[in-house]
């Protein structure tokens, strides 16, 4: 038997006899440590979905079961200081500190002084914010990037087995969106909580799920499994048209550039003789190669017709190095790099820096060739 | 070591540190022209007799007992009835309350004062009726308008996270609406003193005696002296409340 953490079972929620339920008899079980997404248009009922779990929202009928227990009828006060709860405004406590918000939920357990303070410098270290800089502050003060980080902080104090996010990265610009998301993944490998997310953004969901639930109408599952099986197999037309065009594409959020090959190009290390770099290149099948420093971080890539332009130095010809990826990116970075780099690929350097090897667009199409055969 | 780059180092706004300092200016400009009078005009025997210290002293006591009193009584009544209002469940209660005591605030005080001494009799207890009655809509509707403009986002966070209904009242609601709610009992309070001078009307006592003895007797000295200090009186009341409010705004707002 698998180890489900949370089950609702026959979950109805009805505002009213004249009107549709929000939640129509609704069975969904959710597995210790995995990423659920709910997604689905909106007023499908995926939040109230959520909102049910922790009982914010009261089920009209049905059970509610988390790890064994029967919590349909317990206190849901006490219920709640078990479940970690981020909401896409955040919700921080604007007359608190940073410090003091993410320890509500511990101040609720009783937990001592001390005991506290060190959870919190412990969180805020956890979601990449300095204590002695932080720890003080009020909300008003952080961006709404920063914000997340001490709402998600502020979710996980008492350690809740489980986890329930509501659009958490919602409200936020892309670009900060996206670390954010990359952060998330991070963070949960290393604390493997049971997470139910909610967002109404199918990448988002492509990328942050172990198993998406798409979701139509009283929050009915249309298909429910991994991102991979989805967007290989959409389960019908309602699916298909949620997942939008680009499936294949879409999968690269997916694979991550560690899983390619990595291509190596001729290296010339600077300080470098131009006849040297020239005979490298000239004996090497590719057209161009990649001068580094001298602690191996890529500056630019250079091609013969560089090296014969003698009027300028090595270290200025050729075309600078702008981006380089790293193993962890995503290969949909990885393409978007490759699509604007000169050399038609891009550089994968490790954090800090040294040039590891390169992608191409044919080791990205080899990877999406012999997804599709398996 | 980090430089801490907050971005809250704006001033306060212009308006709030006029705030502690309009009332105290007006009512120094005030007691400077009341001391005026005091030395420069003819104090005759029945002036002087008006103007005796000892009854200004007590009637001195006896509008900001007034004044204090009724606003005691508005803010155990108006701040409770408030939060009662705002749960779930009073929704109609609620627009029904600020709808009839908005009506209550068109009379007169005077006509307030005027209906209870004919169903109260006379003496202070009257004014204190009529006063509470009058001002009790400021602290209600802010009270209200307080606890309704906390950010709805924050209470979900507060509930999901296992705050009680009564924690999340005293901890959250509360402390976020305090600024908006103390705005209302200063308005209170600054009517209530001011108005408190009224209170003669009915045998209420007060200052209002000075200015009231001062007409009868045409003594213009004795009634600017009277006025200048129901005046000072109020402003010095407006600005205790201007540094409550200053003082127990929470950090972080």
């Amino acid at each position: 038997m698998s180890d489900v953490l949370i089950r609702l079972e026959n979950i109805v929620k009805s505002y009213g006899p004249d009107l549709d339920p929000a939640v129509d008899n609704l069975d969904l079980e959710v597995q210790r440590g995995e990423v659920l997404v709910l997604v689905g248009p909106s007023g499908c009922g995926k939040s109230t979905t959520l909102r049910l779990i922790n009982r914010l929202i009261e089920p009209t009928s049905g059970r509610i079961v988390i790890d064994g227990e029967d919590v349909t009828d317990v206190n849901p006060s006490e219920l709640r200081r078990k479940i970690g709860y981020v909401i896409q405004q955040v919700g921080l406590f604007p007359h608190r500190t940073i410090a003091e918000n993410i320890a509500t939920v511990p101040n609720l357990l009783g937990w001592k002084k001390k005991d506290i303070a060190t959870r919190v410098d412990e969180l805020l270290e956890l979601v990449s914010m300095d204590p002695d800089t932080y720890r003080d502050r009020y909300p008003k003060e952080l961006s709404g990037g920063q914000a997340q980080r001490v709402g998600v902080a502020r979710a996980l104090a008492a350690d809740p087995d489980v986890l329930l996010m509501d659009e958490p990265f919602g409200a936020i610009d892309p670009i900060t969106r996206d670390r954010l998301q990359n952060e998330f993944l991070r963070l949960q490998s290393e604390v493997k909580k049971t997470i139910v997310f909610v967002t109404h953004d199918i990448d988002e969901a492509i990328k942050m799920g172990n198993r998406i639930a798409i979701l139509r109408e009283g929050s009915e599952i249309a298909q429910l499994d991994t991102p991979e099986a989805i967007l290989a197999h959409p389960a019908d037309e309602f699916v298909e048209s949620f997942l939008g065009s680009g499936a294949i594409l879409k999968g690269l959020t997916l694979k991550k550039v560690s899983d390619t090959e990595l291509h190596q190009v001729p290296i010339l290390t600077a300080p470098v003789m131009r006849e040297e770099a020239l005979k490298e290149l000239q004996e090497s099948p590719d057209q161009v190669g990649l001068l580094l420093d001298s602690n191996g971080r890529p500056l630019r890539w250079i091609d013969e017709r560089a090296l014969n332009r003698t009027s300028q130095p090595i270290e200025k010809s050729g075309r600078p190095v702008t981006v380089d990826l790293q193993p962890e990116d995503t290969l949909q970075d990885a393409l978007t790099v490759m699509l604007q780099s000169s050399a038609g690929m891009a550089c994968v350097t490790d954090r800090r820096g040294k040039y590891l090897g390169c992608t191409t667009i044919e080791s990205l199409a080899k990877l999406i060739m012999s997804d599709g055969q398996g | 070591m980090s430089i801490a780059t907050s971005p809250n180092t704006q001033r306060t706004p212009l308006a709030e540190r006029l705030d502690l300092i309009i009332s105290p200016l007006f009512a120094l400009t005030l007691s400077l022209i009341g001391v005026a009078v005091w030395f420069y005009s003819d104090l005759d025997k029945t002036t002087l007799s008006i103007l005796d210290p000892e009854k200004l002293q007590s009637q001195l006591v006896e509008t900001i007992s007034l004044g204090l009193a009724s606003s005691a009584l508005v803010i155990l009544i108006a701040v409770p009835i408030g939060i009662l209002v705002t749960r779930k469940g009073f929704p109609r209660l609620k627009s029904f309350l600020v709808n009839t005591l908005g009506l209550g605030q068109s009379l007169p005080v005077y006509g307030l004062i005027v209906i209870f001494f004919s169903w109260l009799g006379a003496g202070a207890f009257t004014v204190l009726v009529a006063l509470a009655t009058y001002s009790l809509l400021p602290v209600l509707r802010n009270t209200i308008v307080g606890l309704e403009q906390v950010d709805r986002s924050v209470i979900d966070a507060a509930r999901g996270m296992g705050l009680t209904a009564r924690q999340i009242l005293t901890k959250i609601e509360l402390p976020l609406s305090v600024v908006v709610i103390l705005a209302g009992i200063r308005t209170a309070v600054v009517i209530n003193v001011g108005f408190a001078a009224l209170a003669f009307l009915v045998g209420g006592g007060g200052l209002g005696v000075t200015i009231n003895s001062g007409l009868v007797n045409n003594r213009d000295s004795a009634i600017l002296i009277g006025a200048v200090m129901i005046a000072v009186l109020a402003l010095a009341f407006d600005f205790l409340s201007a540094l409550a409010q200053k003082y127990m705004k929470p950090k972080g707002l």
